[in-house]
């Protein structure tokens, strides 16, 4: 059977049978929580409508959430990673998807299709160490690998999280930030690209603090999340550093209309970004970063 | 395998005026029946009930941007190239809604989207686009997860294949690794001879539906001439090709010729019209829209068909990865001739030759890729396009 | 002074130089401590010093007119401040302000272009290695200037 064409199945038709679910179609989901992050971010905390579900995923994939009327847009789960009752998105309100669900309350269903994408690959990280680098809100598809490494933390060398915002009133989870800062295993450092006279903190763009901590270049691995040309100087900068570009992992971002490859838009040269990424090693597709428009 | 009378290899001779009785057995066996009909000054896939309403004495001209519909008269129903449409419109169809959301207070219900869609039934498949249907089923069902829109319309569709017996000007699918014959993929094929006030089709079934099918027709046992008479056509319709694709090394030739400055020769003439990928019976790229009526507190989500030509295609928040053309008709062939090998193990084209004849530009996809490759010294220099 | 000849060889700054550009160096360096809230420079002074941060935080500022005093960009340890030293007219660009109690050693900018005008090769080695920061300042800067993570940057929405 399983080796006959297509065609050649006589079986009675069913008509619209699918033999699988079908990957189109949300699962619904209920808000639990919509917090405000900063002044165009917040924070949707999710659990299954049908009530007691688990819902399992890992650090560094997406979902697509569907908000009805306006559309999907692809959104990394910022919430610890693992079998898990709530699912967490940390959102930038910039487009109608992402406006929408930032008006949702507690209590309202949305539509959730995931989980999609290549994870941080945390396990080929253990033994060494850790440099997360995150940029605007690329710190919140890393929060699950900090996460996890913090929740395995002696499996890790010298951690370290380097983190730039636009201007200190877009700093995300700025309160955790002050408890990762608070431990002493693990080295935070925040810089912002803009500073009114209030702020004490470092000003100048990301790519500057990866001088400044300590790592062993041979044995690290480096998660990125930013702009596309962030993530590029941060790169030159490692590798100045002596972070070769195969211990370099990226999370590229683009237009998904699927999530799971079937619409073509997240092509980025050979690559389908929302299967084949949204995070690649770096060095795989470093010639297609290197060229305009891909 | 079980060997069956009209099984895979017999071929039987079916008379032209009895090709009526296939729509009949066809719609007998609930198939909805899809043929090429003239419509609108070209051939295009519809619904058909009967023989008469095919193209009967219908030919075409098909140049790079060009597509001519021309009285040949006589009996024959199949003597021209592909038109614009394949059974891609049907099977992988260009809108569909996916389903529907309904909001009452807090709650959301997911409804179903369109209606089941008919058991089909294809007359008329051409070698080509057999091939481009298996690149498909590679695409959208080939992977761990499936399509159930083109799944749901697949699965039960029949195939019924008629062998090319010329070629058209832009047709290049002798260059694709398979040739024009109808070789596999079909239920039934067909080879419509015409000859000496001889209307006939050899016929022969590629699988036991196919089998089953025949064996419900009225046909006989064909002669020994009638029975090379495939062959003859394919060879007829591979002499007639155009236009060549020099596959070799192509796929990574494109990869390292990202930068080339043909990419801007092209982009200078190209319109980003996307005729190329609506016409491509391969091109599987589509976009979601959302639809609402507030009043009934109804949401609709659709899909369509997308093109990499279109400017928002790849469209990230505050702006497009591909802007210009140049970028556009790079990713579109070097998807279509390179990427698609690492992405479904197959080439994404079939040779059909659509694209060329319905580019308002003339650009032409075998040329383009030509100029890609490294200029031969003087003395090669004859086989090229110079 | 003797004791600051190993510590400024190590200097990624001059790392690598020939020991008697070092020893030359070392003649016009000084050991310097900045409360916090101190200015190593101003605007406009002239510029004679430049300096190498030990320990601290020191911020590169402006002054723009109704919008009071901007961060350009902070600075720390083994960073380098000041380079119009180097340059024609000699003149400070930004305020050098200490964020936080800072320790530095000061090196007299005067006294090493003096010595330039006899040691050419001295002058072309400082010449490169304050190229180098500039260039990673400049390169810093151009992308703080993109606004990276202005309204373009968000989700795929």
């Amino acid at each position: 059977m399983t080796d006959q064409p297509l065609t050649q199945t006589d079986a009675p038709r069913e008509a619209g049978r699918a033999d699988g679910p079908d990957p189109m179609r949300p699962a619904l989901f209920r808000v639990v929580r919509n917090r405000p992050e900063t002044h165009d971010t917040f924070t949707l905390t999710l659990e299954p409508e049908a009530g007691g579900g688990t819902y399992a995923f890992q650090a560094g994939q997406f979902n697509m959430l569907y908000a009805p009327g306006a559309g999907e847009a692809a959104i990394s789960m910022s919430g610890c990673a693992g079998t898990v009752t709530e699912v967490v998105h940390t959102i930038r309100a910039v487009g109608r998807v992402t406006k929408t669900l930032q008006r949702l309350k507690r209590g309202d269903a949305l539509g959730l299709r995931g989980p999609f994408g290549a994870p941080w690959p945390v396990a080929l990280a253990e033994g060494g160490d850790v440099v997360l680098i995150a940029g605007g809100i690329g710190l919140a598809p890393l929060r699950p690998a900090l996460c996890h490494i913090l929740d395995h933390r002696e499996r890790f060398g010298r951690v370290s999280l380097l983190f730039g915002a636009r201007s200190p009133r877009d700093i995300l989870f700025a309160r955790e930030i002050e408890t990762w800062r608070g431990r002493f295993d693990v080295d935070v450092e925040v810089t912002v690209d803009r500073a009114g006279p209030g702020w004490h903190g470092l000003v100048g763009v990301v790519t500057t603090l990866i001088p400044r901590v300590q790592f062993d270049p041979a044995s690290t691995a480096a998660f990125v999340c930013g702009p596309e040309i962030m993530m590029h100087f941060a790169v030159r900068d490692l590798e100045r550093r002596g972070v070769p570009h195969p211990r370099v992992w990226i999370s590229m971002e683009r237009s998904m209309k699927c999530g799971v490859g079937f619409c073509g838009h997240c092509q980025f040269g050979p690559f389908f970004v929302c299967k084949d990424g949204p995070v690649f090693r770096y060095d795989r597709v470093a010639a297609l970063l290197g060229t305009r428009e891909v | 395998m079980p060997e069956s009378p009209g099984a895979k290899g017999a071929r039987v001779t079916l008379e032209g005026g009895d090709l009526d009785r296939l729509f009949a057995a066809l719609r007998a066996r609930g198939y909805t029946v899809m043929g090429p009909v003239v419509r609108d000054g070209a051939i295009v896939w519809d619904e058909v009930s009967a023989a008469g309403e095919l193209p009967a004495g219908w030919s075409d001209e098909q140049e790079a941007g060009r597509y001519r519909l021309a009285r040949a008269g006589g009996p024959a129903l199949f003597d021209w190239s592909v038109g614009p449409a394949s059974p891609k419109g049907s099977l992988h169809p260009a809108g569909v809604t996916l389903f529907r959301a309904r909001r009452a207070g807090r709650d959301l219900q997911l409804l179903p989207g369109d209606a089941p869609p008919p058991q089909l039934a294809f007359v008329g498949v051409r070698a080509c686009d057999l091939a481009a249907i298996a690149i498909q089923d590679r695409v959208l069902l080939g992977g761990p997860i499936q399509d159930p829109v083109y799944r749901a319309r697949r699965e039960g569709a029949l195939l019924v294949a008629v062998q090319c017996g010329r070629a058209g000007h832009t047709c290049f699918r002798a260059s694709m690794g398979t040739g024009p014959a109808v070789t596999s993929g079909h239920d039934l094929a067909l080879t419509e001879v015409v000859e000496e006030g001889r209307h006939v089709f050899v016929a022969e079934a590629g699988s036991p539906r196919g089998a089953e099918l025949l064996a419900a027709l009225p046909t006989r046992p064909a002669t020994e001439a009638e029975a090379a008479a495939p062959a003859a056509a394919a060879a007829r319709a591979a002499a007639g090709m155009g236009r060549t694709l020099e596959t070799e090394g192509l796929p990574a030739l494109l990869a390292k010729s990202l930068e080339h400055p043909r990419w801007d020769d092209v982009a200078a003439r190209c319109l980003a019209c996307s005729n190329c990928t609506m016409v491509c019976p391969t091109c599987f790229c589509v976009t979601t829209e959302d639809f609402t009526d507030l009043a009934a507190g109804l949401a609709r989500r659709t899909r369509r068909w997308d093109s990499c030509f279109s400017i928002d295609y790849s469209y990230i928040h505050g702006g497009n990865v591909r802007s210009s053309i140049r970028a556009r008709y790079r990713q579109w062939l070097t998807h279509k001739l390179g990427s698609w090998w690492s992405q479904f193990g197959t080439s994404g084209c079939v040779g059909c030759g659509r694209c060329i004849t319905w580019c308002p530009a003339a650009i032409d996809i075998t040329e383009e890729a030509h100029a890609l490759r490294p200029r031969r010294r003087a003395k090669e220099g004859s086989r090229a396009n110079a | 002074m003797q004791t600051l000849e190993p510590i400024i060889a190590e200097l990624p700054l001059f790392k690598g130089m020939k020991p008697a550009h070092i020893q030359l160096i070392t003649g016009c360096a000084a050991n310097v401590r900045f409360e916090a809230g101190e200015y190593l420079g101003r605007e406009g002074q002239p510029a004679d010093k430049f300096w190498v941060l030990r320990q601290g935080r020191v911020a590169l500022e402006i002054h723009a007119p109704g919008r009071g005093l901007l961060t350009i960009q902070t600075i720390g340890e083994d960073d380098v401040a000041g380079w119009s030293w180097l340059v024609a007219p000699h003149q400070l660009r930004f305020d050098i302000h200490a964020v936080t109690a800072t320790r530095a050693l000061m090196f007299d900018g005067k006294c090493l272009r003096g010595k330039f005008a006899t040691d050419h090769e001295l002058g072309y080695e400082l010449m490169q290695r304050f190229s180098h920061v500039m260039l990673r300042r400049l390169e810093a800067m151009s992308l703080q200037l993109l606004d990276l993570y202005g309204d373009h940057y968000g989700e795929h929405d």
